[in-house]
């Protein structure tokens, strides 16, 4: 199945890109989505503690369950205001 | 505009504040608060900042914030936009508005506001200072977190 990544501020740097596409295997969540991305970007890991998740736009944990088309965002600690 | 928005346009405060007011006419006190671009942070000299924002979760997490506060202070109304995109010193970032029909709660709502925007909201700023530039980052973000959320509550109420 196919997901969009969304990556912001730092992460987005450290990707090179803001949205990324990726195919995972099914049954999938956030976690296994991270994990792809990890493998493939080491210097995201450093985030793992810190950053927050959302599927399709709403706040989420890593054991959230992803299904095809969704979008995941991974939010490294904010700093609006 | 609507009660709670991301937006790229100057902030305006009397705009928004006779959009809070036209279902709030009658109540005693209205406060506001508006965050602007300092021109210091951390002892360096910052030359203008950059807002990035997950616009469609940050939308909801000002509403999920307005709606907080509501049932801390069911008498208060609020109203609150965020800017994004190239900001210069002495620009607003934010405006928060809040009705109500004594100033205690008025007050207490702004700056709870003001606090959970700083814990939850999606929203990103880059400071370009002299020498520089860097990603700040905050709070790891977590709307569930109820300590956060005391704390901000208490902050209100000091």
């Amino acid at each position: 199945m196919r997901v969009t990544v969304k990556l912001f501020a730092r992460l987005r740097d450290l990707a090179g890109s803001g949205e990324l596409i990726r195919s995972i295997e099914a049954p999938a969540t956030v976690h296994t989505v991270w994990q792809s991305l990890t493998a493939e970007i080491p210097s995201l890991v450093e985030y793992e503690t810190t950053m927050s998740v959302a599927v399709n736009a709403e706040y989420a944990r890593m054991a959230a369950v992803v299904h095809d088309g969704d979008e995941v965002a991974f939010l490294p600690p904010v700093s609006g205001g | 505009m609507s009660l709670a928005a991301v937006t790229r346009d100057p902030l305006d405060l009397q705009s928004l504040a006779r959009d809070l007011e036209k279902g709030t006419s009658g109540n005693g006190a209205l406060t506001t608060f508006t965050g602007l671009v300092r021109d210091h942070n951390q002892g360096r000299t910052v030359h203008f900042l950059e807002y990035e924002a997950y616009e469609p979760l940050a939308v909801r997490a000002l509403e999920r914030i307005i709606r907080e506060a509501h049932e801390a202070w069911p008498s208060a109304h609020m109203g609150m936009h965020h800017r994004i995109g190239r900001l210069d010193i002495g620009e607003a970032s934010i405006i928060i508005v809040v009705s109500s029909p004594h100033r205690a709660d008025a007050f207490a709502a702004c700056r709870y506001a003001i606090e959970r925007v700083k814990q939850i909201v999606p929203i990103w700023k880059r400071e370009h200072f002299e020498g520089g530039e860097v990603w700040i980052e905050g709070a790891a973000a977590d709307p569930d977190d109820e300590r956060a959320k005391l704390t901000a509550h208490k902050i209100a109420c000091a």
